[in-house]
């Protein structure tokens, strides 16, 4: 609406800042979820992600070599050698220091260059490089002089985090399992109240009975109940009949849940349809059942596609439902939104594993949502009541 | 027998039982009940039809009525019977117990601010958003990463703000991004400019719009030009009533912005701020229901008569004037919608303050409360009462769609 009247607003650019600033609020938090999932445990506690790109000052405490790497030299053991590259908690050998320290108390305590002299006659010399010289009036012990260096380590990006949340296998870091729980009870949640809903909804549309608009009627008002409601009285039928707490619970009360939507959705866009088609269908001697399949299922693809996504995101995002109706003591059922939770009380600080547990668990919803967005908008504009 | 494979035969077996059983049962209602041939073919045809919505319709509502309607009066049953007594009645006395819980009524106290700040805010930013976004090229591209939250897991988006609100010990670097700002003030005049002045600034602005929105509501009724009925009224009323207490609530937040000492230096631990919790924890719905809101109401601009904003144009109106007088009220529908359905979340909201803080340091809410009460302390009888209170609170909008949908219907 840019030309209305023949005037052009003059406040333009001031409505790009704005949109500018509020996309990369909105983008920001994502954004540092996914840079986050990439950084090593150390670059995430040293730098906020905003600096990712940028080097990093890590205080990292390394070894000197021990009695083994000592020689004689006078009545002096002297090590030599290069922190960098002899020591497994080493940042890299491509890391400059700047300053380094003996003691816990005081970890950057000399420049590098320096000598430092400490407890009885023993003496230290550090170089940027890593390199050292060690030297002291006593045999060193079996484990080497500490050594606090702070370096200047350059951005680091790694898959790591990604190997240990997938394929390590490790039971409590571990997302792989979780993710196909997560895809088991998904899909069959999101297939089965299609099929039934699109039958009732071709029936509340172009059939006519008494006791219709009441139905309607009734579907709407089932929109909204919360699904609170439904949980223990659920729970107990489900333990009484023998279903217990599993898959087909959660299947069952996934397609429950989601019928409402999906009635009300189908059955808008199926009254819609024109209705010649439907009717000169009847005149050539078509029954119901194959002016249902033959010509409303066909026409109905873009509504079905809208609420296979609505259905599929919140199954898939579901943390209540699964919580309630699938996971059992033995916790071989978690999905991925629950193995998150449970992360966050076991893991809160490791940011590198959340991070990438989180970023697994949304990733395929994005995908989704991007590839769908247009079913989605649509299915959305025409799922809320008017 | 491997989920995965178990889940692939459910799949075969639901959807070819649900094709199975409408193909069979429409064959046997057409070719052995009431077969189209015969002397009696005409009656039996017209029978036929009349059974055969019937058929289409009842595996929905045979698991509507299970899954729905069964539980709405099994939970209002088991809220007045006591589950270690062997389930015997005993009338309002789980809703007495939970009446008397301070933890109830901090989580309706918390579930009232969430109602008026998550459904307003969301709605406030998604007709921000979907107006700025109407008129520039690439504004399609700026509205899709504005939605995209929509499709980012509670759990997760509650993981994405808990690192936003990360605190790390005085001394070693911040990485959440908050208290990495946080630590930038220090006292000096940024921290004036920046936590004093723009925050006044910003809510006088918001105390001068809504002041404003509560003019045009009265300029009407003090011109003698505007519709009396009853319900405009009332709608005037609330607005007129809500928009002072708005004004009145943040002029006294612009006294408290100078009168607070911040406690600069420090990181903070934002989550557990006793009552300023709530509102770190609501950020997290808004972000994501912007996006709803915005894709809705800009259809609803998109669909305003072109006319009606030039006519305003060409008398003079400005940018302003056309947006609240002239855009706003013909789109007033559709922010009832989206208002009502962002209400709805709000009500059931349960994840996130799940993983966030499990209800800790005063950010109970409803859902939550009634998942505490079900599976940890195992009280049936309680939780069900919680979940017919939100049952209570959800009902004005139930009725209010119902009627709505009927009046569509005619």
């Amino acid at each position: 609406m840019d030309n209305i009247a023949g005037t052009k607003s003059s406040l333009t650019w001031a409505v790009h800042i704005s949109v500018v600033l509020l996309v990369a609020l909105w983008l920001f938090p994502t954004l540092g979820l996914f840079v986050s999932s990439f950084r090593t445990a150390d670059q995430i506690s040293s730098s906020g992600w905003w600096n990712a790109m940028f080097p990093t000052e890590q205080t990292v405490q390394l070894r000197a070599g021990g009695r083994d790497a000592a020689t004689q030299e006078g009545d002096l053991f002297v090590v030599e050698g290069n922190l960098l590259e002899d020591d497994e908690e080493s940042p890299g050998t491509g890391v400059t220091l700047s300053r380094y320290g003996v003691s816990s108390r005081d970890v950057s305590a000399y420049a590098v260059g320096e000598t430092a002299e400490f407890g009885d006659g023993e003496k230290l010399t550090l170089n940027a490089d890593g390199s050292y010289r060690y030297e002291s009036p006593e045999e060193p012990g079996r484990r080497g002089q500490r050594v606090f260096v702070t370096a200047e380590v350059p951005p680091d990006f790694t898959l790591a985090n990604y190997d240990q949340v997938l394929f390590s296998g490790n039971s409590t870091d571990s997302m792989a399992k979780a993710f196909f729980n997560t895809l088991t009870v998904t899909v069959p949640a999101t297939i089965i109240p299609i099929v039934i809903a699109a039958f009732a909804a071709y029936a509340l549309a172009w059939m006519e009975f008494p006791g219709r608009a009441l139905l309607i009627a009734c579907v709407v008002g089932l929109l909204v109940v919360p699904l609170q409601l439904a949980l223990i009285p659920l729970l107990k039928l489900h333990l009484g009949i023998g279903i217990g707490k599993g898959y087909l619970g959660t299947w069952l009360a996934h397609t429950g849940f989601g019928l409402p939507l999906a009635i009300y959705l189908l059955r808008n866009y199926m009254v819609g349809l024109p209705r010649d088609i439907i009717e000169n269908a009847k005149v050539d001697g078509a029954t119901d059942f194959q002016i249902f399949t033959k010509i409303i299922l066909p026409l109905s693809f873009p509504a079905l596609a809208s609420f296979a996504i609505f259905q599929f995101l919140w199954t898939w995002n579901d943390l209540l439902v699964a919580k309630v109706f699938l996971i059992d003591a033995t916790g071989e059922t978690t999905v991925m939104t629950n193995q998150i939770t449970e992360l966050l009380g076991t893991r809160g600080g490791n940011w590198e594993i959340l991070a990438t547990a989180a970023f697994v668990s949304i990733a395929v919803p994005l995908a989704v949502f991007f590839a769908m967005q247009r079913y989605l908008v649509r299915g959305l504009l025409a799922g809320s009541v008017k | 027998m491997h989920p995965a494979l178990l889940g692939l035969v459910t799949i075969v077996i639901g959807v070819g039982g649900c094709i199975a059983y409408f193909y069979f049962s429409n064959l046997f209602l057409d070719k052995v009940l009431f077969p189209a041939k015969g002397p009696n073919a005409g009656r039996n045809i017209n029978r036929a039809n009349q059974i055969r919505p019937w058929l289409f319709l009842f595996p929905a509502m045979f698991a509507l009525g299970l899954y729905l309607g069964y539980p709405v009066v099994e939970t209002l049953r088991l809220s007045l019977t006591d589950r270690d007594a062997g389930g015997a009645f005993v009338g309002l006395a789980n809703y007495n117990q939970m009446l008397s819980e301070p933890k109830f009524w901090e989580a309706m106290r918390n579930n009232m601010l969430w109602l008026i700040v998550v459904p307003a805010a969301s709605t406030a930013f998604g007709l921000l958003a979907a107006q700025l976004t109407d008129r520039i090229g690439w504004g399609n591209l700026a509205k899709s990463l504005v939605f995209m939250p929509m499709a980012i897991s509670f759990v997760g988006a509650s993981v994405i703000f808990k690192l936003i609100y990360d605190a790390r010990p005085e001394d070693s670097a911040q990485i959440g991004i908050l208290n990495a700002v946080w630590m930038q003030f220090e006292g000096g005049f940024g921290s004036v400019l920046f936590l004093q002045l723009l925050p006044t600034l910003i809510l006088l602005a918001f105390a001068a719009i809504v002041g404003y929105v509560v003019y045009i509501f009265v300029a009407p009724f003090t011109s003698g030009q505007g519709k009396k009925g009853f319900w405009n009224l009332v709608l005037t009323a609330i607005v007129v009533l809500g928009g002072l207490y708005l004004v009145w609530a943040s002029l006294s937040s612009v006294l408290g912005v100078w009168t607070t000492d911040f406690p600069y230096g420090q990181p903070q631990n934002w989550l557990t701020l006793p009552f300023y919790n709530n509102f770190f924890l609501m950020v997290v719905l808004i972000w994501i229901q912007t996006g709803f809101a915005m894709v809705i109401l800009s259809a609803a601009l998109r669909g305003i008569p072109e006319e009606t904003v030039e006519a305003a144009i060409v008398d003079g109106a400005n940018p302003f004037q056309i947006f609240f007088k002239i855009k706003v009220p013909q789109i007033m529908p559709t922010i009832v919608v989206v208002w009502t359905t962002i209400t709805l979340v709000v009500l059931k909201v349960f994840d996130i303050v799940f993983a966030m803080t499990n209800g800790q340091w005063e950010t109970q809410v409803l859902a939550n409360y009634m998942f505490d009460k079900l599976f940890r302390a195992n009280d049936w009888g309680v939780g069900s009462a919680s979940a017919i209170v939100i049952m209570i609170l959800v009902s004005p909008i139930l009725v209010w769609n119902v009627i709505q949908a009927r009046k569509e219907m005619r």
